[in-house]
């Protein structure tokens, strides 16, 4: 369209003449406090369908932009625009289309994607899913804004992940370290206590002795769960350790699109250029696709597997990807979403896809949780890819590695022992296959069973896997190097002869 | 060269439609740079006067109405003496000096131009025939690798020929320059009226021309036995790695660019994780070369287009890989493309292809899902470089299929265009076997010719069929258990547990044994074959004595125990185990 004898005429009804300088301090905090609207607004809705809008007559109009959209009642409603054609916007509405009139509906375009204030003013604060205060306090206030869609790091500029966050949860930092800047989900199902785990390591985790902090982003929880969440992390936003984004089920849905990415941003700036080690956590993933589907079915996508967006891999990647850490630059960002597999599918788009993209993830057990073990999760089917940089000399402990290597191996026999048993009877067991059966209960009672409130520090959890892997005799523990053998172990051979 | 002759039209993602002014006109493949952040596309589709473009990076803010630059040039990669040891985006620009986020509102990256300089050293005299792929000299890039500048082919292409008469079919050598330091973009010859420089651009999506084709029965040495020995691929070959997450395909494809006996590797890392490559480029910078004492990385080139880069530059990223290795294919060398992974290359053509409108096929993915897949693999290959050596270029690609579905587009077409099939299975990698290449579900279309041009050719055949017999009976096992079968059928089914603990898994963490030459391969396969004959042998002479009950541990573990070159080591090992076994069978060797 470079031809611009553009009928000028047929747009200059957009011009919002009621609004002159009042618009463009219009910082409605909270809702998009990063941007300066312009004074046009324009008029010409052309059509409204679900969460989608149709503005024509625009100019100058950009892919991706954040748009305000006042009702003919006066009420704002924020959107993102989906494509540009000509003179014809499609604006994604986060709020929906519903109760919308085309007639007195006025559309003002930011000029740029979205863009939010960053810094240390977000410390503490609890807000709804698009970053609005909901603790009473004044609006977030940063000096910078960054754009919400985040950039690309140049993969030459990454630093290899090495050092762990502890979360004080023994079975998860035993068995599946995280390491700083690493990517590591939680696979449930729904019912299993995942809120309870990502919220316990919210409360918990820690880098040693270095700054650190937690951006919670909560999608699609109840009231009942986002109060328990906000009470359970009250202590650690009062001192200043926790940012809490939630929005709640009864919220736009897509909304939700945004929380994610609002949460990483503050925390790529806490972290790279305030020098923290920042945690993000994403609860419910699961939910964020749903709302991402709800889009893709609305613009009439062709769809991919279980009618997601082909695109979904690449949008979960564009999440994920912002963890890590930056060569020369202080801080890290660590990433923790939560999903639950629908009908417990590991093969579901979503935790596929997820799985795709993540280092290693955490499984949770329906089964282990039948057993009243809490957090339940399953070790053996659980991995973190980048535990050997995080974990080991210097970093945990020189024991570390190898008593993890010994615990899951001997778990794995463990189970085989078990499904024998089940077929011939835990009597016709050898004598060392039923030092396996005790070895799995010493297992489940003293390393993985926690409470919820207990947050165990690095050395009671290595000292429960010894005592743990002290229950095989010493021909069992093939992977422990001799000197970290007690001398009184029985051997194994002698205990055979018995 | 950078003239505004249009505008954009409409903005949808990636998708971009221009309308060019009056009397401009640009062609298929064309490079364009977009609006005032000037983001690289290319022409993808022409339709009356509105032509369709792919762009290569974020259109966040690009609107209708903002400006157009053709490029009037196909989307090409700069291709010379910069390459080898260097870290790419997917349009093959430096990665290295660029800052630590990429393109702010999609700008390309601001990389700092590369001001190295090279020892050239003249091998041609003025005067002397030079068609494309002459030798004109070499320059001193690495110690493993000669870097060979050659006269590029397409020299004389785009010359105007006023006359008609065509390029002259045999162009002489008008000027050659003095040894020297050059830097990359330096001219030191000056063939038939052209000058040539030290890189030359070449589109990315056309083959690198050469002679013929070639036959090739040389097997590609990887160092992972479970693939020299089941399932080899020769030099010029091809090989698909699908399998779900967490099986081990990353792994055991950067086992291979480290330790495969190609000359140069071009390991393309497409749509996957900023901290594996972060990985990867760390520890080939750090690896000793096998060969010539430097730096791995020194004949490698990496091309980083992680997932939370453009999409689209997923789709260049293939084809500039397969040009890069074209490149060194030409000089003569064994090059081999690592592509990891080959679904996140056909999931942005799906994209792109669902934004164009265009018809969909099988669960979305465009029609053209398998032509694509074919023009990819088919870049590999055996041939007469142009200039009359040999060289090869190997593809290896991931496959992720979704939910780990074999029967998913991607995984299947792809099969029909690979001479071999690594599939990795979820439960040998739950299982902890690793690599967890599938001997059932894989296969390699020039197993036999190679196993015998390895000299594993009878070793191949044994293997085959204990792991055969062994899977056949471990149903049986699960049904009536080990110990209601006879003696044979018992001794069958622990001959496939000692070749698969003992030959075929292989940690890519141990020191000793992450790379196995083919002499370790076939000392280890020997060993255990022998120990499972004495087994057999046993079992069949001393009646029902528990040969389980031995401790096979000596031969389980020789693989650790043995470096790369300690064949003594396996022997030993060997030996014990079958002293065992005599011992068991009453003192004497039977027979
Ligand atoms: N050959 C091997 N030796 C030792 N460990 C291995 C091997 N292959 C895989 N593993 C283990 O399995 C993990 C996952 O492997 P890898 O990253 O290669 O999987 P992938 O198939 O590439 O998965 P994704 O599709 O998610 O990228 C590794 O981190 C490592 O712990
Ligand atoms: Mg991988």
């Amino acid at each position: 369209m470079n031809t611009q004898a553009d009928t000028d005429t047929n747009t200059p009804a957009n011009t919002d003449t009621n609004t002159p300088a009042a618009a463009a301090v219009g910082t409605a905090v909270g809702t998009a406090p990063g941007t300066n609207w312009p004074y046009l607004e324009y008029t010409g809705v052309d059509s409204l369908r679900g969460p989608l809008m149709v503005v024509s007559g625009v100019r100058g109009v950009g892919f991706d932009e954040y748009v305000r959209i006042r009702g003919q009642d006066g009420e704002l409603r924020y959107g993102v625009v989906a494509e540009v054609q000509e003179d014809l916007a499609v604006v994604q509405v986060l709020e929906g289309t519903g109760g919308l009139d085309p007639a007195g509906t006025r559309v003002a375009f930011s000029g740029t994607p979205l863009r939010i204030p960053v810094g240390l003013g977000w410390l503490g604060r609890m807000c709804d899913g698009r970053g609005t205060p909901v603790d009473g306090g004044p609006p977030v206030m940063g000096s910078r804004t960054a754009p919400v869609a985040g950039r690309p790091i140049n993969p030459t500029r990454r630093e290899p992940p090495s050092e762990p966050v502890l979360t004080g949860v023994s079975v998860i930092d035993a068995l599946t370290t995280f390491v700083r800047g690493q990517k590591l989900p939680i696979f449930s199902v729904p019912g299993l206590p995942h809120l309870e785990l990502a919220t316990q390591i919210a409360g918990q985790a820690a880098a040693g002795s270095q700054p650190f902090c937690v951006v919670f982003a909560g999608m699609d929880l109840t009231h009942a769960d986002a109060a328990f969440v906000r009470g359970a992390l009250e202590e650690r936003a009062a001192v200043g350790e926790l940012i809490l984004l939630i929005n709640t089920s009864d919220a736009p849905v897509l909304e939700r699109i945004m929380t994610p990415r609002i949460a990483l941003t503050i925390a790529e700036e806490l972290a790279f250029v305030h020098g923290r080690h920042v945690l993000v956590i994403l609860a419910d993933m699961t939910s964020y696709a749903e709302a991402l589907r709800e889009i893709s079915a609305a613009r009439e996508e062709i769809p991919a597997r279980r009618a997601y967006p082909g695109y979904l891999y690449s949008d979960l990647a564009g999440i994920y990807e912002r963890c890590g850490r930056i060569r020369g630059l202080p801080g890290s960002v660590t990433v923790l979403p939560v999903l639950t597999m629908p009908g417990g599918d590991i093969t579901h788009p979503v935790p596929d896809l997820t799985g795709y993209i993540t280092e290693g993830q955490i499984v949770l057990s329906a089964e282990t949780a039948a057993r009243g073990i809490y957090p339940p999760i399953d070790p053996l089917s659980s991995l973190s890819r980048l535990m050997r940089n995080g974990a080991g000399p210097g970093r945990t402990s020189a024991e570390h590695l190898p008593l993890a290597a010994q615990l899951l191996a001997s778990l794995a026999r463990a189970r085989q022992v078990r499904d024998l048993a089940d077929l011939i009877g835990a009597d016709s067991l050898s004598r060392t296959d039923r030092g396996y059966l005790d070895f799995e209960d010493a297992f489940y009672k003293l390393l993985v069973d926690q409470r919820r409130t207990e947050n165990r520090s690095l050395a009671d959890t290595l000292d429960r896997c010894a005592r743990v892997a002290f229950t095989l005799p010493r021909s069992e523990l093939t992977m422990l190097p001799d000197r970290m053998l007690p001398a009184g172990l029985p051997s194994g051979k002698e205990q055979e002869r018995k | 060269m950078d003239a505004v002759t249009g505008a954009v039209r409409r903005v949808a993602g990636p998708l971009v439609e221009i309308e060019l002014d009056g009397g401009h006109t640009a062609a298929m493949s064309e490079q364009v740079l977009l609006g005032a952040a000037r983001v690289p596309g290319e022409v993808v589709a022409i339709r009356g006067g509105v032509l369709t473009v792919q762009a290569y990076e974020y259109t966040g803010g690009l609107a209708p109405g903002d400006p157009v630059i053709p490029q009037h040039r196909p989307l090409s990669a700069l291709l010379g003496a910069a390459l080898l040891g260097g870290v790419f985006d997917g349009l093959l620009r430096p990665l290295a000096g660029a800052g630590d986020w990429l393109g702010g509102s999609g700008g390309a990256p601001d990389a700092t131009p590369d001001e190295r300089t090279w020892q050239f050293t003249p091998e041609a005299d003025p005067g002397d025939p030079a068609p494309a792929g002459t030798r004109l000299g070499t320059l001193a890039v690495c110690t493993a690798v000669e870097h060979r500048v050659l006269v590029p082919p397409g020299l004389h292409e785009n010359r105007p020929d006023p006359d008609g008469y065509g390029a002259p079919a045999q162009p002489r050598l008008d000027w050659i320059a003095p040894p020297g330091q050059y830097g990359q973009h330096a001219v030191v010859a000056r063939v038939g009226g052209e000058p040539v420089a030290l890189s030359e651009r070449w589109p990315i999506r056309r083959p690198r021309p050469f002679r013929r084709r070639l036959d090739s029965v040389t097997p590609l040495h990887t160092g992972q036995r479970a693939l020299d020995l089941l399932f080899p691929i020769a030099k010029g070959g091809s090989a698909a790695v699908p399998g779900g997450f967490g099986t081990g395909k990353t792994v055991l494809l950067q086992q291979i660019a480290k330790w495969c006996d190609a000359d140069v590797i071009i390991y393309l890392g497409c749509g996957e994780r900023g901290n594996e490559m972060a990985q990867v480029v760390d520890e080939i910078s750090r690896l000793r070369d096998p060969r010539g004492g430097g730096r791995l990385a020194e004949r490698t080139v990496v091309v980083a287009n992680t997932s939370d880069m453009p999409m689209m530059a997923r789709e260049s990223s293939i084809y500039v890989g397969a040009c890069v290795a074209e490149y060194y294919r030409d000089m003569g060398y064994d090059a081999v493309v690592i592509a990891d992974s080959t679904s996140r290359w056909a999931e942005a053509l799906r994209e792109f292809a669902s934004r164009s409108g265009a018809l969909p096929a099988e669960e979305g993915f465009p029609a053209d899902l398998a032509s694509a897949l074919a023009a990819f693999y088919e870049r590999a290959g055996t041939v007469q470089t142009l200039g009359s050596g040999r060289g090869s270029v190997t593809v290896l690609g991931a496959v992720s299929p979704p939910g780990g579905d074999m029967a998913e587009p991607v995984t299947v077409h792809t099969e029909r265009f690979v001479r071999a099939r690594w599939t990795l299975d979820r439960d040998l990698a739950y299982a902890r076997h690793y690599p967890a290449v599938s001997w059932a579900a894989s296969f390699s279309r020039d197993a036999a010719a190679l196993a015998h041009a390895a000299g594993f050719g009878p070793l191949r055949e044994r293997l085959v069929l204990i792991l055969a017999r062994a899977d056949r009976l471990a149903d049986l096992v699960d049904l009536v258990g080990i110990s209601a079968l006879p003696a044979e059928e018992r001794m069958a089914v622990l001959a496939g547990r000692l070749v698969r603990e003992g030959v075929l898994q292989q940690s890519a963490l141990s020191e000793t044994d992450g790379y196995s030459p083919d002499r370790k391969t076939a000392a280890l396969a020997e060993a255990v074959l022998a120990v499972i004959d004495r087994c057999f042998a046993v079992a069949r002479a001393a009646g029902p004595v528990p040969v389980e009950s031995v401790d096979f541990g000596p031969l389980l573990r020789a693989r650790e125990q043995a470096g790369p070159q300690d064949v003594a080591v396996v022997e030993q090992c060997r030996d014990t185990v079958l002293a065992a076994l005599d011992a068991l069978a009453g003192g004497e060797a039977p027979r």
